[in-house]
């Protein structure tokens, strides 16, 4: 089941519902990069509240996404990693650096404001 | 829950199944959501090596109990191409995938007790246990 991406002003928002298979993160990473072309989006936020897992895997691909879009223009912002997940993914050995995280929908929306300077 | 039950690895899709199951196991067996979440996400790492590398094999689940612990032991068995140098394969960012390379050292990080068998042509088994904290 691909994961919805919903439009906002010119903000593109995801809430990460369900359990996400390798294959439905790579159609999520193609579908994302595929609506800020489309859309001309300047700013996403992707959240993980509902996640309660995030491995090596996933990881890479949510980083690879950021990355990404940055290359086109667009900032994102990953909101709500529960205390769980991100001690997982330290003991894992992985930091997302230069990724802006927020710690829910709302502070997301608001450091994307802040970020992009609208 | 039996005390002793395994998966089979061999969709991409068995890497979420056999993740799902750690979880149920670890919860049943009263580890805290952050423990859950370790133990879920190093299977997840396991079993995605077996998708990747050995293409299929099994996750294994048993409930250890000693006198004064309870625990977990996961172990990943395949009969892949088995690892030539396993202090290369522990170190972090060391990929032949292209991947984080954060797998095998993270999964050791993760749980409690950590060993690996392997032999090049014959296949993998890697062997981890969280004990529940009292
Ligand atoms: N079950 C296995 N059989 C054979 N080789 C393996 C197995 N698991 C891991 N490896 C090797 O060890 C390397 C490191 O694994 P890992 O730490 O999980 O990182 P990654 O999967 O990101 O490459 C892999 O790139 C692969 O070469
Ligand atoms: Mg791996």
């Amino acid at each position: 089941m691909p994961i919805p991406i919903l439009k906002l002003h010119n903000y593109l928002l995801i809430s990460i519902q369900t359990e996400i298979d390798d294959q439905t993160a790579i159609e999520f990473q193609e579908d994302l990069l595929d609506k800020i072309h489309k859309t001309g989006a300047s700013g996403v936020v992707i959240d993980l509240t509902s996640v309660d897992i995030i491995d090596s895997f996933i990881a890479k691909v949510l980083g690879d996404v950021v990355a990404m879009s940055d290359l086109m223009g667009a900032k994102v912002v990953l909101t709500g990693i529960q205390p769980a997940v991100a001690m997982t993914l330290i003991e894992l050995g992985i930091h997302l650096q230069n990724i802006l995280t927020a710690l829910d929908l709302e502070q997301g929306l608001i450091k994307l404001h802040q970020e992009l300077g609208v | 829950m039996t005390p002793q039950s395994f998966v089979t690895v061999y969709k991409e899709w068995d890497i979420v199944g056999a993740r799902q199951i750690a979880r149920e196991m670890a919860k049943e067996l009263g580890f805290n959501v952050v423990d859950q979440a370790r133990i879920a996400t190093a299977v997840s790492e396991l079993a995605r090596n077996i998708y990747l590398y050995a293409k299929e094999g099994q996750i294994h689940y048993e409930v250890v109990e000693t006198m004064n612990k309870k625990g977990l032991c996961v172990r990943a068995v395949d009969t892949g191409p088995g690892i030539k140098d396993i202090s290369l394969v522990m170190q972090d960012g060391y990929s032949t995938s292209g991947g984080l390379g954060a797998g095998l050292p993270g999964v050791k990080r993760l749980m409690d007790e950590f060993d690996i068998q392997t032999k090049v042509g014959e296949g993998t088994t890697i062997t981890t246990t969280k004990w529940v904290r009292l």
